[in-house]
């Protein structure tokens, strides 16, 4: 490899601000912008004179999100190593790798680096997603109440849901597999640095998309997006679908990383058996995001026609159909639900043996849930659209596949369960938080089960019950192993410890406010308070209230947590040494924060990393023999 | 070589606490102007008058035009719009209407704009009313479906109202009003009805005629917008 | 000779965790599952309204019956393993080296596999019966006996209201759903622009309300019954307001309200088009 790992000559003052940078970024992508309006305008001829009766120009909008994303992008420079390389320069992978902090506002290739930076960016939007369940739960405390003008609380509805799913579909793996595989496999990068780093960047465009669609009027169809509603709605519609597309192909490309890199990168003796589970659900949830997110962005591109180009896609008088953008949203859709929950199940298995300080139980049996769940995810989708009017003969066969999945998801339960079991447990943060998981993803994943029977869907679909399936499943089974993760991992990459008190004040109010708030959505879902609608029956303001007066105190548990982030990594910073947890994994072999280059050399993989309990284990990795792989 | 963040100066905790406070500072200021723009295009309430000489009785006047023109709202020019007149005889764009409990609601809509056309012809019949329906003073009993430019209808209170159109001479000749507010002058058609307004309540009020030139199904833009075709009784 | 005495003290040990915790379990779920399913589950929305409500509320009570000893399963482990198996001294000591079990994991995978397809099983028998108030588009195959003589009655939605249209009574359409006791009813749920839902809480009835399709659900009244009607589907501005009570009544009450609805519409009568299952208005209206 040639010597790449330049120094920068460091610059001082404000021409350190010059160069390809988050600050150009944002330039040139309002630059973009600009350029794609005033294209679209020009585009659209005084032929298309709906647009004059419309008030909104929804080429204009669309081009100039594109035009406004691409400019972002060349202003992080992207667009060099391309040029570089078609005028002749030689092929290099890193760039920008030790520059000091102003790395992390830029393209950089270390994964390390993009594991932060996901950490960090994800973290924003979801305290802005988050924000928007505060006030959705607001607005919901009294039933007739219009707090927000009529059309804003759908708006509301939708931006929590579209910037919740759109970022936490990458929640764990992009910070945690970014930072972590590479190391956990023991090699010294992704298989693609550029594309790791530009899968980042994407998502942080496409969230900023988001949060612009109030400035175009909002948008009426909430997350899923529904045909023909999409066609009749304002200019914001367009940010949605440009925000969703993003996140799709930031998606994509995120799950091609990652498996490139597990399935060819990995290091002398780390077979298939060896490979530590968290890896095994970032493979089976990385399939699924290589696999479904192409659908999305061909969903949205079909909707964004209809509403530009004035095709007929989704309209049944043209000659389409509502159904289609139905089927094709799911077949996305639900693979996407369990690209959310699988990294759950992977980190809980990861963690419970370290603190339990036992092998993980039935090792083969947890790979063949998660790849079960992953594989049984692609047959189940119409149970989303039972009583759209689907053919109902197929209506028993879904309800028979979606059963089906609880089955792999039970492995994932078994194993977990028999680790903790003659186990030798040690309270700690991250524990908490995957024991939390255990309790959240079973009412969620029972719910889940009604929900897949064909005569209980009945009342409960599109009612608050579903919403509190998946909230129980998502923020339950998603959001707190991703605070799990955070506890247990940032210690390591930032080699400063989290408070341990403070922590388990986050865990236990956030755990209590979550099932305090989500608890009641399921006895008001059966109790006929549909979704997404701002007003019920005032027989049910009492658990409307409870709910909503938990989810402020939800809200304030994020803040105690965010308290715990500052304060112990900005001025308490104790340091957290190589292996705070007396883990096995090669990760917890390296110092903290890791050094940019991983390891010296490449090593041999020697044991198994859930080796406890045996009296002298192998060393999980044993240096490379003298004159082997670097 | 050190890999951590390389800090230009000394980084005091001083200098941390200050950066912490501006960040939070920043944030709230972020969130309150977000919430700021969540918070506008709230139509203030209209009061409807309330007439002298009968008890619990109260007026109002208002104006269904084509394009609601720039200065009522610079957004959305061309956007249908129901306007209201005020007591100073100027015309509002507020569709959020404060009318007493159990009173007599005298209405009276001066029509600006061609006919649309119904998509479901069954709400071409005015219904929940005291009385007929008047346009330019004779009562109608139905309306064909190619024939209403809008409705008023309250769903909650029964109320119905399909709204007789101008017809195609007079929306594109020479009289035809093209921004609002438009004058008694221009083209356009009177018609009258009165409800009762019930038990106190909060109600949606909708134009059901698919008027949004250029949506798709005609129902998009001014139709899904509180303060152009959409509105609140407010029954206190 | 030591070491099996502590390998076989081991693992008494370990049939002693094993036998006490199964004893918790099935303690815990003998006596919850019988009161869950008495007292909660008749319990369960959507209530008797109809006879499909009536058969949802067995289901949910089989499935709530069923999630209980799933639920202390998990529970009781979990808690056990927490209480019993915590590290008690402070250091770093490590657990009993198990990997697996090879008949626990089949026993697991059996167990589980049986359980979810009786409930599949189950459901699908309840779903076959009689259609369980779901819409099933326009050629239903879950009919109840004797749906034939149903009675049709249509429900389009349209943005942000439901109208409902008798056939049977020369296309009467009114705005207020009624329905005639213990009869047979066969819903064609509708759309005329977006995609509405059409939910009838008491009667245990959803069905989707798409444009150009016939959805077809099939609900079997009771006795009297006021009932609240709820579009369950994002439709627009008005989504949360777009609701209904609708009734049932006797059929001499349904016959008169049907004949005061004919005199109240006979002035639209002639403009309303002829009852079909799907209307394609067209979507690009003319601009004001």
């Amino acid at each position: 490899m040639t010597g790449d790992v330049a120094l920068a000559r460091p610059r001082s003052g404000w021409s350190r601000l010059i160069g390809f940078n988050l600050l150009t970024a944002v330039v040139l992508g309002i630059a973009g912008y600009y350029l794609g309006w005033f294209v679209g305008h020009h585009v659209t001829g005084p032929s298309v004179d709906y647009f004059g009766d419309i008030d909104q120009n929804d080429i204009s909008v669309a081009l100039g999100y594109l035009l406004g994303v691409v400019g972002f992008l060349v202003g992080l420079g992207f667009a060099n190593y391309p040029f570089a390389r078609l005028r002749g320069y030689p092929p290099s992978l890193r760039e920008k790798e030790s520059e000091g902090v102003g790395r992390y506002f830029g393209l950089c290739t270390d994964h390390k680096v993009v594991g932060m930076q996901y950490l960090c960016g994800i973290g924003l939007f979801f305290f802005i997603g988050g924000l928007n369940a505060m006030l959705i739960r607001f607005e919901l405390l009294r039933p007739g109440m219009q707090a927000f003008p009529a059309g804003q609380y759908l708006t509301l509805v939708g931006i929590h849901g579209s910037m919740m799913m759109g970022m936490m579909t990458s929640g764990i793996l992009g910070p945690f597999a970014n930072y972590l595989v590479p190391l956990m496999i023991g090699a010294r990068r992704m298989a693609f640095p550029r594309i790791e780093a530009l899968t980042f960047w994407l998502l942080m465009a496409a969230g900023a998309i988001l949060t612009t669609t109030i400035f175009f009027g909002g948008f009426p169809t909430g997350w899923t997006g529904y045909q023909p509603l999409m066609d009749q709605a304002n200019a914001g519609m367009d940010s949605y679908i440009v925000f969703f597309a993003l996140v799709g192909v930031s998606m994509s490309l995120l799950g091609l990383n990652m498996l490139a890199t597990i399935v060819t990168m990995r290091a002398p003796g780390l077979t298939w058996s060896r490979l530590p589970i968290f890896c095994w659900g970032v493979v089976s949830t990385a399939i699924l995001m290589l696999l479904a997110a192409p659908v999305l962005v061909a969903v949205l591109s079909m909707g964004l026609l209809d509403r530009t180009a004035q095709t007929t896609f989704f309209v049944v008088q043209g000659g389409g159909s509502p159904y289609l953008y139905e089927n094709l949203f799911w077949v996305f859709g639900h693979p996407e639900v369990y690209i959310l929950a699988l990294p759950g199940f992977a980190i809980v298995l990861e963690i419970i043996p370290v603190f339990a300080r036992k092998p993980l139980w039935g090792y083969r049996l947890a790979v063949a849930g998660l790849l079960g769940v992953s594989l049984l995810s692609w047959l189940v989708w119409q149970h989303h659209i039972f009583f759209s009017g689907i053919n109902s003969n197929l209506r028993p066969f879904y309800m028979f596949s979606t059963e089906l999945i609880s089955i792999p998801t039970g492995f994932t339960f078994i194993c977990g369960l028999m680790t903790l079991w003659r186990g030798n447990i040690r309270y700690s943060v991250p524990l908490l938080f995957c024991l939390a998981w255990f309790f959240n993803f079973l009412i969620g994943g029972l719910s889940g089960v009604f929900l897949s029977d064909v005569p209980s869907d009945t009342t409960t679909h599109g009612s608050f019950f579903s919403m509190a399936h998946f909230h129980y499943t998502i923020m339950g089974g998603l959001v707190f192993t991703f605070f799990a993760a955070i506890y247990y991992w940032v210690p390591k990459m930032t080699g400063f410890q989290l408070n341990e008190r403070l922590g388990k004040i986050h865990f236990w109010t956030m755990f209590i406010t979550f099932n305090s708030t989500f608890a009641p959505l399921f006895a008001i879902g059966f109790l006929d308070q549909p979704r997404r609608a701002v007003s019920y029956a005032p027989s049910l303001q009492f658990l409307n209230d409870w709910a909503s007066v938990s989810a402020f105190c939800l809200g304030i548990s994020m803040l105690l947590f965010l308290y715990n982030f500052v304060y112990s990594l900005a001025f308490a910073r104790i340091p957290a040494g190589a292996n705070p947890w007396g883990s096995r994994s090669l990760e917890f072999q390296l110092p903290s924060p890791v050094p940019v280059h991983n390891f010296d050399r490449i090593p041999v993989i020697a044991g198994d990393i859930y080796d406890y309990g045996t009296p002298a284990p192998a060393p999980t990795a044993v240096p490379a023999p003298a004159g082997g792989a670097s | 070589m050190r890999d951590g963040p390389i800090y230009p100066r000394a980084v005091t905790t001083g200098r941390k606490l200050t950066g912490v406070a501006a960040a939070i500072a920043l944030a709230g200021v972020l969130i309150g102007f977000y919430i700021a723009n969540y918070l506008v295009g709230n139509t203030p309430a209209f009061r409807a008058t309330p007439v002298a000489a009968k008890q619990k009785t109260v007026d109002l006047v208002i104006q269904t035009v084509a394009a609601v023109g720039p200065q009522l709202a610079p957004t959305h020019p061309d956007w249908v719009s129901y306007l209201v007149r005020n007591a100073q005889g100027r015309w509002e764009r507020s569709t959020v209407f404060t009318v007493p409990a159990d009173a007599l609601v005298r209405v009276t809509i001066y029509n600006y704009d061609g006919a649309s056309g119904l998509r479901n012809p069954y709400l071409g019949q005015p219904r929940g009313l005291v009385g007929p329906e008047l346009v330019d003073g004779k009562p109608v009993a139905a309306f064909s479906p190619d024939q209403p430019s809008h409705t008023f209808a309250i769903p909650d209170l029964g109320v119905l109202v399909p709204i007789a159109p101008v017809s195609d001479k007079g929306e594109d000749g020479p009289n035809a009003c093209g921004y609002a507010p438009c004058t008694m002058a221009q083209a356009h058609r009177t018609i009258q009805f009165t409800f009762r307004s019930g038990k106190k309540g909060h109600y949606r009020w909708q134009c059901f005629v698919p008027c949004a030139a250029g949506f798709e199904y005609g129902f998009g833009g001014p139709m899904q917008t509180v303060g152009y075709m959409d509105g609140y009784v407010n029954v206190v | 000779m030591a070491e099996s005495l502590t390998q076989s003290a081991e693992g008494a040990a370990e049939i002693s965790h094993g036998r006490r915790f199964l004893a918790w379990w099935l303690g815990i779920s003998v006596v919850a599952t019988p009161l869950v399913a008495i007292f909660l589950g008749p319990a369960i929305p959507p209530g008797h309204g109809s006879v499909e409500a009536a058969g949802q509320v067995v289901d949910n009570t089989v499935l709530v019956a069923v999630s209980t000893p799933v639920c202390a399963f998990v529970l009781v482990l979990l808690v056990y393993s927490l209480t019993v198996f915590r590290n008690r001294t402070g250091a770093l000591e490590d657990g009993a080296p198990i990997r697996g079990n090879n008949r626990i994991q089949v026993l697991w995978v059996a167990i589980t596999s049986a359980t979810v397809l009786s409930l599949a099983a189950f459901g699908s028998y309840e779903l076959v019966n009689d259609g369980a108030g779901g819409g099933q588009g326009p050629s239903a195959a879950f009919t109840p006996a004797g749906y034939q003589k149903a009675l049709d009655v249509q429900v389009i939605g349209q943005q942000w209201e439901f109208t409902y249209r008798y056939p049977a009574a020369g296309g009467v359409e009114t705005s207020e759903l009624v329905l005639p006791e213990n009869t047979l009813v066969r819903l064609h749920v509708t759309s005329l622009d977006a995609i509405h839902s059409f939910w009838a809480y008491e009667l245990g009835v959803k069905a989707d309300a798409n444009p150009g399709v016939d959805n077809v659900a099939y609900v079997t009244t009771k006795g009297p019954l006021t009932f609240h009607v709820r579009c369950a589907e994002l439709c627009g501005l008005w989504h949360g307001y777009m609701e209904d009570v609708g009734h049932v009544v006797s059929p001499s009450d349904y016959a008169s309200w049907l004949d005061r609805q004919k005199t109240l519409d006979a002035p639209i009568m002639k403009y309303l088009p002829p009852y079909a299952t799907t209307y394609l208005p067209d979507p690009q209206q003319r601009a004001g």
